[in-house]
């Protein structure tokens, strides 16, 4: 019953942020007539971005509510990153809803309280905590995806993420049931301890680690977990789909870190294996599979499936330069991807948006800002120097070089370099085609999310310094003690 | 009894008894034809799961069990069966084409769940080493024991779970929510505060002609 | 343990004695009942005309939005149980943890009820 309750709603004072918002936000919206979408919309955005704030100003170091809940540096980092994700598409849905009648209000707080699920994950330091963080989020990510519940490809959608993401809570649960059969608590540090102390290593532990690694890799559509991917990105409203091209990816990825390095530290080489696996099965997918895509959201899942095997392969490293690598990643992979669905949102002619690759042809003369914009973006996505997207891969190379994963290293540049040929292909169609007229103005946010991760991209060769020093303060969370 | 050791006696004849009714339950409810025995199979493999933990002196599981699962999560599911209107013969005629590689599958995962569970087991010094051990049922009920910990030393997921039925709250409403505008709602309060100045109007109408 | 389970005995009887008469009944018209059947005995009868269709229909998604409520508010009163159980050991801290939870769940109440989720139109 002794529970340090003051220390505990300290460190936890970002996520109450977002809780009180989200609820206040919830009544403000069913209490208000007329513009209610709007002033929730925006105050969504205030409010996660003054949890951002909060998470910056008020850093907190240690665990809270019996070491359910931890923090330090590599949270911290990993819960800006996804607060950028989520207001970023809060502020991108907003000319859409007025568009496409997409006007809910409950759909900025279903994204805030999705939000509070990955800030809760990102935090987690039992198996508790983590299930309930994932549950929390992935229940409102279901509800999302099939928000715009009159059309029947988005109703798919969410039926489908639904359907196979309850199987992957199952099997995540059983694993955990497994590891604490096996160690008899579902703390991270108590089931290393009772790893390292055990005389022998347990089959059925290993058992339970590949199950609870198998419901993670759902979360950040891995190989051989991805198969909702194109369908629910391609079903799911445009806004929705940049949502959980960006932020849930984070948290799970941060998750996965956590488990990996903090519970199983101690089996690191079996996991691995799974993890070099998954890998290496999602960087091939990705760039293979992406090839024959004509629709520019399931190109931008498969992308995001490649993505995610490239920043595993920091994961696999096991090191501290791993995890810094994975950390950069995320950042990196977070501004392109937001600044890609920027583009597919202000993807509109007269009659609506359009989903078709092919529709881009000859953008550069009739739009010659965007074209560009989008040019630097899927070079940064190849990998192409000195764009950010080259450092993201760097690093994550360097560090499986580092721990001595040359086939694995290999392996990832094969891939990247044939990942790079869809991504060029667009740029082929937009340089190099016939024109098929212009394009309706953009609206001022949208273009404003697309200018900045543009520039980020292009430039980040400038911040490149400070935004190392931070991830390497991050990974050090895991190697201090 | 002892923490750890098997049942013997009577209790594992029920043990077995109950096992054995749960899992031929289980196979009924994905073979029957008909999808409302399926619903029925289920319930009776709920009520044997629940007597399973009653079993391991879950007492309180056991009754939870029986008033969500039974009481509100199969009625839910029974509605879904009436809801949709699909021809389940209909649905069925593919299946035998599955099959062989589903049971191929599940074969699969059994063999390695024997393998595994069955080469290692839970060592004794695990059992000691758990967290949050059961209270020996003399001391302190079951539901007790639950309730000492829950709102005070796991308030961090309780309030969690709180957040969660939320979201199923807003979710359920988002989506299946529709208002019809064709129907003429009941305003109590509006009801009540007609009178006969706002509803009556007096109008001359001209002989011949019409309003 | 043993006494926990003796506890359960009267139920276990019950569903003894169900069992027993229920199989009864179901078992005894197939030995004592007097069977003849033909064609036109066993086909389905609807008021003198052949039936239309299936007998199962669609029934209105509302019916579903009652039960899912109905199951979420189950789910918060069967964290009640525990907390109504152990009311006197855990404190006020227990106390107000459940009147938070409680709050969280009310305010899911309003929303439910100014959206017009409890109205049957």
């Amino acid at each position: 019953m002794s529970i340090d309750l003051n220390s505990g709603l300290i460190a936890l004072a970002p996520e109450l942020v977002i809780v009180l918002g989200a609820v206040s936000l919830l009544m403000i919206g069913v209490f208000a007539t007329g513009s209610g979408v709007r002033i929730v919309n925006g105050l969504a955005v205030a409010i996660l971005i003054f949890a951002g704030a909060l998470v910056i100003l008020m850093p907190t170091d240690g665990t809270a509510f019996n070491d359910a809940f931890v923090s330090d540096s590599f949270t911290r980092f990993m819960k800006i990153l996804t607060l950028i994700g989520s207001a970023v598409t809060l502020v991108m849905s907003v000319g859409f809803a007025k568009a496409e009648r997409f006007d809910k209000f409950e759909f900025p707080v279903l994204i805030m309280l999705a939000t509070l699920g990955m800030m809760f994950m990102i935090s987690a330091n039992s198996m508790l905590s983590l299930y309930m963080g994932l549950e929390l989020q992935s229940l409102a990510l279901y509800v999302v995806a099939a928000i715009n519940r009159d059309s029947v490809r988005a109703t798919e959608a969410g039926l489908k993420y639904f359907v196979l993401g309850a199987l992957s809570s199952g099997m995540l649960l059983y694993g955990i049931s497994l590891v604490y059969g096996y160690t008899g608590t579902v703390e991270f540090e108590g089931i290393a301890a009772a790893v390292t102390n055990g005389e022998e290593r347990q089959l059925g532990l290993l058992f339970g680690l590949v199950f609870v690694l198998a419901g993670l890799a759902f979360k950040i559509s891995a190989v051989p977990f991805h198969m909702w991917t194109p369908d629910v990105y391609e079903g799911a409203p445009t806004p929705v789909t940049a949502f959980f091209a960006a932020a849930p990816k984070m948290a799970a990825m941060a998750l996965l870190v956590r488990v990996v390095m903090d519970a199983f530290e101690p089996l690191t080489s079996d996991w691995q294996q799974i993890v070099a696996f998954i890998a290496i099965a999602s960087m091939v997918l990705g760039s293979f599979a992406a090839i024959g895509q004509s629709n520019i959201k399931r190109l931008m899942a498969y992308s995001s499936i490649g993505h995610m095997g490239f920043a595993l392969v920091g994961l696999a490293a096991g090191t501290q330069a791993g995890v810094r690598g994975v950390a950069i990643y995320m950042l990196i992979y977070l501004a392109m991807t937001l600044g890609a669905f920027a583009f597919i949102l202000a993807m509109r002619r007269k009659g609506g948006n359009f989903e078709n690759i092919s529709d881009l042809a000859g953008l550069s003369s009739t739009n010659p800002l965007m074209a560009t914009a989008l040019t630097v973006l899927m070079f940064s996505l190849a990998g192409i120097p000195p764009l950010a997207g080259f450092w993201a891969k760097w690093y994550v190379f360097l560090a499986a070089i580092e721990a001595d994963l040359y086939a694995l290293a290999i392996i990832g540049v094969i891939a990247s370099v044939v990942g790079a040929f869809y991504y060029l292909r667009i740029i082929k169609i937009m340089w190099f085609d016939e024109p098929l007229g212009r394009l309706e103005p953009v609206q001022g946010e949208l273009g404003t999310v697309l200018g900045v991760s543009t520039v980020f991209t292009l430039l980040y060769v400038i911040v490149a310094g400070p935004v190392e020093a931070y991830a390497e303060v991050a990974a050090r969370a895991f190697f201090a003690g | 009894m002892e923490q750890g050791a098997l049942l013997t006696g009577l209790p594992a004849a029920f043990f077995y008894l109950f096992a054995f009714v749960a899992v031929a339950a289980a196979l009924m409810v994905v073979s029957s034809r008909n999808p409302v025995h399926s619903v029925l199979y289920l319930i009776l493999t709920f009520f044997n799961a629940s007597a399973l933990f009653l079993l391991t002196g879950a007492e309180f599981l056991a009754m939870i069990l029986l008033i969500v699962y039974v009481g509100a999560v199969a009625v839910l599911f029974l509605f879904v069966v009436m809801m949709l209107d699909i021809d389940f013969a209909e649905l069925r005629t593919g299946m035998l084409q599955y099959a062989p590689i589903g049971a191929l599958v599940g074969l699969v995962l059994l063999a390695e769940l024997v393998i595994v569970l069955g080469g290692s087991s839970f060592g004794p010094e695990t059992v000691g080493a758990i967290a949050q051990p059961i209270p020996d049922l003399a001391i302190r009920e079951n539901t007790a024991a639950l309730g000492d910990v829950l709102y005070t030393e796991y308030v961090f997921f309780f309030q969690l779970a709180g957040l969660v039925l939320l979201v199923a709250m807003i979710g359920a409403i988002v989506l299946t929510l529709h208002h019809r505008r064709d129907v003429k709602r009941q305003d109590i309060s509006r009801q009540v505060a007609r009178t006969p100045e706002t509803s009556i109007e007096v109008v001359e109408v001209e002989s011949g002609k019409g309003i | 343990m043993e006494q926990l389970l003796a506890s359960y005995l009267p139920v276990l009887i019950f569903i003894g004695v169900a069992l027993v008469i229920g199989l009864a009944l179901m078992i005894a018209p197939f030995i004592i009942a007097y069977k003849d059947p033909d064609p036109e005995k066993l086909s389905a009868y609807e008021c003198g005309f052949n039936a239309f269709d299936d007998a199962r229909m669609k029934f209105d998604v509302r019916f579903y939005l009652v039960a899912i409520l109905f199951i979420i508010f189950d789910l918060e009163v069967a964290f009640l149980f525990p907390w109504a159980v152990s009311f006197g050991a855990i404190g006020w801290f227990g106390f107000w943890s459940m009147m938070v939870f409680l709050a969280v769940l009310t305010i899911g109440f309003v929303y439910e009820w100014k959206k017009g989720a409890l109205e049957w139109d």
